[in-house]
């Protein structure tokens, strides 16, 4: 019961705070602030997708970025190939980006998941280098390293509109994910995340489940990436990039891993950190033109000393004072029963 | 009488190790068979072995007379072997309920009726069910592994030291549960405390350097010193 009320409250809390960020394109209109909140909902989705594999399930992935490119050139190609891209045109293109994106992450599954952890790192890297490759080569479908340029319809043209897309599309996907890790499945994923072959010894074929949220984890990185080519109506190979996974990696270790909601802080202060250092700070020295060297740094710092990423380190806080209070509690009634006695 | 379980010359290696040498025992159903022998002798690769978490090089397992040698750990434990292992195995993020609720294989009224028995036995774990498993005592931990095995229609549990680490008082209340467990499902214990383990084991099977090198009911080793000094070292 009491673990119910934490869940509603904490419900609660997440929609207030969607409400408010609702209420920041009305009362604000900076437009590149906007925009940087656009992207920091949509790498906070990216992020949340990668916490399902590595923060859920233990599977470390360096090719991540496959899936939110395949999202991106999902829909850009569509649109790029519509004379007059309508909302029609759209919705097509992020079901086939999100069907193609499915269908490479279960072949990419079925391949690479009954490895070892580090082997599945090494060929998801490969598979996205290849990725890479073809859309540099495929330059009729994909526009080779020069990218693809198209518009979209004028809906997404307004900012606002944009901006509310793509926060409606954060909460709902946050309360999606958070139901699929609260449930039964989820519980079975941090138990395969703890000890494999504990929880085969329970009766449970591990296989399965991880195709299962590879495959969830694979369409959410997509549609991402169609969030991201639509608020840019640009694309180019980078998207398929390391950077890109390393980007959710980070995004996901300095948040917390496992949380879901500490990804989405970490798209933000990652996203504001690479926008305030490269635009604000360059001026005043060279080195904050540099953010990945400065980002290395705190990559290192944070596996140091926050392990846990914010949101775990606070919510490890809240527990260890919880057990205290606990023990203080159990000492004082012992303390009683024997007085009693 | 079939037995419930056949071990019958088992070869395992781990690595380039020979770990078990032609292994061989059989468990009565109802009995609580004691898997004895010094540290290293083999008695966790044997339980593993038959939980199909180490593989078997050649010989068979055979369980209720089916060959489950070759079978993958979720098949076996679906058959109806539960395992408690050395280490414990609680997923440590997850709460007392959850680690019980994630070892439920069926949500029946067996089930149902299993997990009451089973929290009255242990009263802790009703206590601390939202408490994480990582945050539980030594014994706390026992209990639950315990408990996690027993709640499934297991007809066999393999039990890897269970008195290991845990102050004495509460290695009383782990065996008495035990005790208890016997009456219901037939037990494979290994365990390095004799004492605890001739008090309820019927059977026993001394496995020396991954060999079984002695067998026969507990009575009879609990009177035969020469045994117990050459192979356990209790003088």
């Amino acid at each position: 019961m009491k673990q119910l009320n934490k869940m509603q409250l904490s419900t609660w809390v997440y929609l207030l705070i969607s409400v408010l960020l609702a209420v920041v394109p009305f009362v604000y209109d900076n437009l590149s602030m906007l925009f940087l909140i656009v992207q920091i909902f949509i790498f906070g989705i990216f992020a949340m997708s990668y916490d399902l594999l590595l923060g859920y399930t233990g599977i470390v992935s360096f090719g991540h970025a496959m899936f939110f490119g395949v999202g991106a050139y999902g829909v850009s190609i569509v649109l790029e190939r519509s004379e007059e891209p309508t909302m029609a045109v759209v919705i097509l293109g992020t079901i086939i980006a999100l069907g193609i994106a499915a269908v490479i992450s279960f072949i990419a599954g079925i391949l690479t998941l009954r490895l070892k952890s580090h082997f599945y790192a090494m060929l998801t890297l490969a598979l996205a280098g290849l990725f890479l490759a073809a859309a540099e080569k495929m330059r009729d479908l994909t526009g080779g390293s020069d990218g693809l340029l198209f518009t979209v319809p004028e809906f997404f043209k307004d900012r606002t509109n944009l901006y509310l897309l793509c926060l409606s599309s954060l909460v709902v996907i946050f309360f999606l994910l958070r139901r699929v890790t609260n449930s039964p499945l989820g519980r079975v994923l941090v138990a395969i995340r703890e000890n494999e072959q504990r929880t085969m010894s329970l009766g449970y074929k591990i296989f399965p489940y991880k195709l299962i949220i590879s495959v969830i984890s694979g369409v959410v990185a997509a549609f991402a990436g169609v969030l991201y080519a639509i608020s840019i109506r640009f694309i180019d190979t980078t998207v398929f990039a390391v950077d890109v996974t390393l980007d959710a990696l980070l995004m996901t270790i300095i948040g917390g891993v496992g949380t879901l909601i500490g990804p989405v802080i970490g798209a933000g202060l990652i996203e504001y950190a690479h926008h305030f250092l490269s635009s604000e700070l360059a001026d005043v020295h060279w080195i904050f033109e540099r953010w990945v060297i400065l980002f290395g740094t705190v990559y290192i710092l944070a596996v140091i000393f926050f392990p846990k990423g914010i949101v775990g380190s606070i919510q490890g806080f809240v527990n260890k004072r919880k057990i205290k209070k606990q023990e203080q509690f159990d000492k004082k009634q012992s303390e009683k029963d024997e007085l009693a006695g | 009488m079939t037995a419930l379980l056949k071990v019958d010359q088992v070869d395992t290696f781990i690595d380039q190790f020979h770990i078990l040498q032609n292994v061989s025992f059989d468990v009565q159903p109802g009995e609580v068979t004691v898997l004895l022998g010094r540290n290293g002798a083999g008695k966790t690769t044997t339980l593993r072995t038959i939980m199909g978490l180490n593989s078997a090089k050649s010989g068979s397992v055979m369980y209720k007379g089916e060959e489950i040698t070759k079978l993958p750990a979720y098949q076996i434990a679906r058959k109806g072997i539960g395992y408690v292992p050395e280490d414990q195995g609680i997923f440590g993020d997850l709460t007392v309920g959850e680690n019980m609720r994630v070892a439920m294989q069926k949500e029946d009224d067996a089930t149902k009726e299993r997990m009451e028995w089973v929290l009255n036995l242990f009263p802790d774990l009703k206590t601390f069910w939202n408490k994480a498993g990582g945050q539980l005592s030594g014994g706390q931990k026992q209990m639950l592994s315990i408990a996690r095995a027993y709640l499934n229609e297991n007809e066999l549990l393999l039990i890897d030291e269970p008195s290991k680490g845990l102050a004495p008082i509460i290695v009383e209340k782990v065996m008495d549960s035990i005790q208890q467990m016997k009456e219901k499902t037939t037990i494979v214990l290994v365990e390095q405390n004799f004492y605890m383990a001739s008090q309820i084991g019927d059977t026993f099977y001394i496995l020396d350097d991954g060999t079984t090198v002695h067998s026969g009911s507990m009575d009879e080793l609990k009177t035969n010193e020469e045994l117990k000094k050459k192979y356990l070292g209790i003088a």
